[in-house]
């Protein structure tokens, strides 16, 4: 249902939007032919790309696609582009689901990879900084973690490079992606960078939350009593304070990680990466509706599935929301 | 609590220490990537643009091109952009191209897949092409002249091969013929283009057409087999004819060239395949792909005005970096279009006195000063382009910054002797033409022609606002910042599109306020002409008459600056392409 309303805005953005500031078909098309194009030949392409039919047999065609499949004509002959068809884009004239395909390895290797770092040093510095609160560790690394969320993207991205790959030679050229299948020592040699810039932002914040979380995890009654009893304080620590600490945690995990998964727009600019952000923002530069609506499906079905491993994690981490 | 805080800003002094000097530094003298500078023999800022930069005729390795986006298309039949030609050649060949030399005898034609330049008759209504033999594509098959003509006729076909550009759709006599893919098995009934035997191809045109060996330059006129063709998929593999060949091209991501084993030098005196592969990443950053071409990471940066703004300041500043850089005259102009459809611009005088009071220097220094935006325009027609003859009428040597008295003198003959008001256009996205339009602003001011800015969005610049004459009318649009490069630098290449009053319509115009039936007429003339020399002569007169009707303010003739790592071997501008000659770049 969330995919069918997704669908359904992102088409009438791109065609209301327009056609309220006074466009017609033809200027739409024009978009989307040469430079040297003549009128007829934008007419023709309006006509081709169905820009002339209402929306909603546009939308019913785009429907239609996804359940049976679109046939196209690439010149020489016809071919089918099987269900579930995302549609051609208007600009490349690939069929979008399988560009989108070949790019999920990119986005999902950058994501992951980077998940673990920031939820790792996150988490962890979180928990020192509340267990050591006011010391030295505690305000340097909230200062390192005001200026990871305050630091976009584009420039720890560029200022990293700069520093680790061409003044130190540390790591390799993340231009030149290389599959995990193929090489996975390169692949994470050259995935380093991104993952630890991305984490750098993320991790900042979690590291915010954990530490607030633990503060008042910590100073609760059955922490007293935990420590009464006698448990070691790495249980004390772990077992009661952090556990309870980490549903929060959690519920903003589930949503970055989704929304990364979705496209790490900037990192993926930035880094030269060609996964699914790179391709959105692309796609979104040449006004290509079918490209803009196939990442918009994907990046939502990741966010929903991101949250449905979330909330069947709630009940691993915290057993009050165990059903049994 | 003192030391604490002490501590913590060493700390963080050290670390922004550590970020600034990384990123002061860089520039071209360290390397990590094999460029082995400390070894590198001195160069000098500009010497690639007149001179082969680093002759070598050593063979192996692999050239690292690098794009901030990517290439139009691939297929030789469906490409527009300069670098994608440039590019082209390196796996197609095209009937006729354009000297790889330094200096102008770059601009001269030579024949490519044909023996010779084409040979007019029919006073330059018919073409005909000896091609060579022994030519074949990379499964060894024989190059024919019906592959040529396949080419040319698949090209017309828009639908499927939108991008490329429509000079043969215009000018051949096509006589309702649409394409293959729309008349499928009926390659016959196109009689504009007639292959008498294998190696002969005759083309007829609707009327003469003087300059028609530059069309025969366009990569449309690459041979396809017709039995390869994959209409829009083509550009997946496009089936190669010069030294090099697909081995890999992940679309939007990365090309791979290796040498065409079927290649023969012996047909072939222009190219050479000195590097073993080429490998093209596409779609990169565009300030790191800066950093890595100046570190000597990636060897050939593929755009067509060299590097960007970030990098541009480390390379005119750095003497290091600078000596390894070469600001090349592209065939572009940077100018304002003067309506006279909106008052009082109908009066030449009121342009005239907009072509007196404007500053040159400061739109030159709009656009980046003399090494990065371009030398000052004396007139439309670019300086370095075939038949260029130096007028300046308007006196902007003698003047750079403007000529106020005469500007007031010419606004007093247009009966507004004390200014009146009007509003300059430009595209958003482009910061050079905002500062433009505010420069206008301050020196027009000076003689009381008190301007509004507007910007619009660049993807609909043309087709919804200052192209679209109506809109441009009805909103007041009496100045509007653009600018054009020619397709090839000849007159025709340049000036058509532009200052033609029949290429206007009625909206997506790329001439934006010429209306001048002396300068339609000379057009004719000129593209009738088939004595060069005569015809260049005409071009002349057009960038003359351009200026004398004062539709156009022209400020700066484009230069891009371009970055050669000490690494790379035969270097020099094309000054035809206006950037690096790629057929004969190599690392070894």
């Amino acid at each position: 249902m969330l995919l069918f309303v997704v669908s359904i805005a992102t088409f009438a953005i791109f065609f209301l939007v327009p056609r309220l500031a006074g466009m017609s078909a033809d200027d739409l098309a024009s978009r989307y032919v040469g430079k040297a194009a003549n009128e007829q030949v934008i007419h023709d392409t309006a006509i081709r790309l169905g820009f002339y039919d209402p929306l909603l047999v546009q939308y019913g065609r785009f429907v239609k696609g996804i359940f049976v499949g679109v046939e196209r004509n690439y010149g020489p002959g016809v071919e089918l582009c099987p269900a579930p068809c995302l549609g051609y884009s208007y600009v490349t004239q690939n069929p979008v689901l399988p560009d989108l395909l070949d790019r999920i390895p990119i986005t999902l290797s950058l994501a992951l990879g980077a998940a673990v770092v920031w939820v790792v040093f996150g988490v962890a510095t979180g928990v020192v900084s509340a267990l050591r609160r006011g010391s030295f560790f505690d305000r340097f690394s909230m200062g390192i973690a005001l200026a990871g969320v305050s630091l976009p993207i584009f420039f720890t991205g560029i200022v990293s490079l700069a520093i680790f790959r061409d003044q130190l030679g540390l790591v390799g050229d993340v231009a030149d992606w290389v599959p995990f299948s193929e090489d996975p020592l390169t692949w994470a040699n050259n995935l380093m960078l991104p993952w630890i810039t991305l984490a750098f932002l993320y991790a900042a914040g979690y590291a915010r939350l954990t530490r607030a979380g633990m503060l008042e995890t910590m100073g609760e009654d059955y922490i007293r009593t935990a420590r009464a009893k006698g448990l070691p304080e790495r249980a004390v620590v772990v077992k009661h304070g952090l556990r309870a600490t980490l549903t929060p945690v959690l519920t903003m995990f589930g949503l970055d990680l989704g929304l990364l998964l979705g496209g790490a727009v900037l990192t993926e600019s930035t880094f030269s990466l060609p996964g699914i952000g790179k391709y959105a923002r692309d796609a979104i530069e040449r006004n290509d509706l079918p490209q803009v609506m196939g990442v918009t499906l994907v990046a939502a079905a990741f966010i929903i599935v991101a949250n449905l491993i979330v909330d069947l994690l709630y009940a691993v981490v915290d057993p009050r929301v165990r059903l049994t | 609590m003192k030391i604490r805080s002490k501590a913590s800003a060493v700390a963080m002094t050290a670390a922004l220490a550590v970020v600034v000097s990384a990123c002061g530094g860089g520039g071209g003298s360290k390397s990590t990537g094999g460029s082995g500078s400390d070894e590198k023999p001195a160069s000098q800022y500009n010497a690639g643009v007149t001179q082969v930069v680093n002759p070598s005729d050593k063979t192996g390795g692999t050239l690292h091109m690098g794009m901030p986006g990517d290439f139009d298309s691939v297929d030789p039949g469906d490409m527009y952009y300069g670098y994608a030609w440039n590019f082209a050649r390196l796996y197609t060949r095209a009937l006729t191209m354009f000297k790889p030399v330094p200096g102008e005898e770059g601009l001269q034609l030579v024949g490519d897949l044909a023996e010779d330049l084409g040979k007019p008759t029919d006073g330059g209504k018919t073409w005909t092409y000896k091609l060579r033999k022994g030519i074949k594509y990379e499964d060894g098959t024989p190059v024919t002249s019906k592959d040529v003509k396949y080419a040319v006729a698949r090209s017309l076909d828009k639908d499927i091969l939108p991008s490329g550009p429509t000079y043969f759709n215009d000018w051949l006599d096509l006589q309702g013929y649409t394409g293959p893919y729309k008349m499928k098995g009926k390659l016959d009934d196109l009689k504009a283009i007639e292959t008498p035997d294998d190696y002969t191809i005759v083309f007829h045109l609707k009327k003469a057409y003087g300059g028609f060996d530059y069309f025969a330059m366009l990569p449309q006129t690459a041979p396809v087999p017709e039995a390869k063709d994959t209409g829009s998929k083509y550009k997946e593999h496009p089936v190669s004819t010069g030294p090099y060949m697909f081995k890999a091209h992940e679309l939007t991501k990365r090309i791979e060239l290796v040498k065409n084993p079927n290649w023969d030098p012996a047909t072939d005196p222009n190219r050479k395949q000195l590097n073993d592969s080429i490998e093209v990443l596409l779609g990169q950053n565009e300030d790191d792909l800066d950093q890595r071409l100046l570190s000597g990471k990636i060897d050939v940066k593929v755009n067509s005005t060299g590097v960007a703004a970030n990098a541009r300041k480390t390379v005119l500043t750095d003497p290091k970096v600078k000596q390894y850089a070469d600001s090349a005259p592209i065939d572009r102009t940077w100018f304002t279009n003067i309506n006279g459809d909106v008052k009082p611009f109908d009066n030449i005088h009121c342009r005239k006195a907009v072509m007196y009071a404007a500053d040159r220097s400061a739109l030159q220094g709009a656009y980046g000063g003399p090494d990065a935006g371009g030398d000052i325009a004396l007139s439309l027609m670019p300086s370095k382009m075939t038949g260029y003859q130096k007028i300046d009428p308007y006196g902007v040597e003698a003047n750079p910054t403007g000529n106020v008295e005469k500007a007031k003198e010419e606004l007093a003959a247009c009966g507004q002797p004390n200014g009146f008001s009007t509003t300059i256009s430009y595209r958003n996205e482009r910061a050079a033409e905002k500062l433009t339009a505010e420069s206008l602003q301050q020196s027009l001011g000076r003689v009381g022609i008190k301007l509004e800015i507007k910007g619009y969005p660049q993807g609909d610049y043309f087709k919804l606002y200052a192209g679209k004459p109506d809109f441009a009318k009805k909103n007041n649009l009496g100045l509007m910042v653009y600018g054009w490069g020619a397709d090839y630098p000849e007159g025709f290449g340049f000036f058509q599109q532009i200052v033609d009053s029949r290429v206007i319509r009625d909206a997506g115009n790329t001439n934006l306020s010429v209306k001048d039936p002396k300068i339609d007429e000379l057009i004719d003339q000129a593209a009738a002409e088939t004595d060069a020399a005569k015809r260049n002569a005409i071009w002349a007169q057009v960038d003359k008459q351009v200026m004398d009707s004062a539709y156009i303010l022209p400020y700066v003739w484009a230069h891009g600056l371009f970055y050669r790592p000490p690494t790379l071997k035969n270097v020099f501008v094309s000054q035809n392409w206006g950037m690096y000659e790629y057929l004969t770049l190599s690392t070894q």
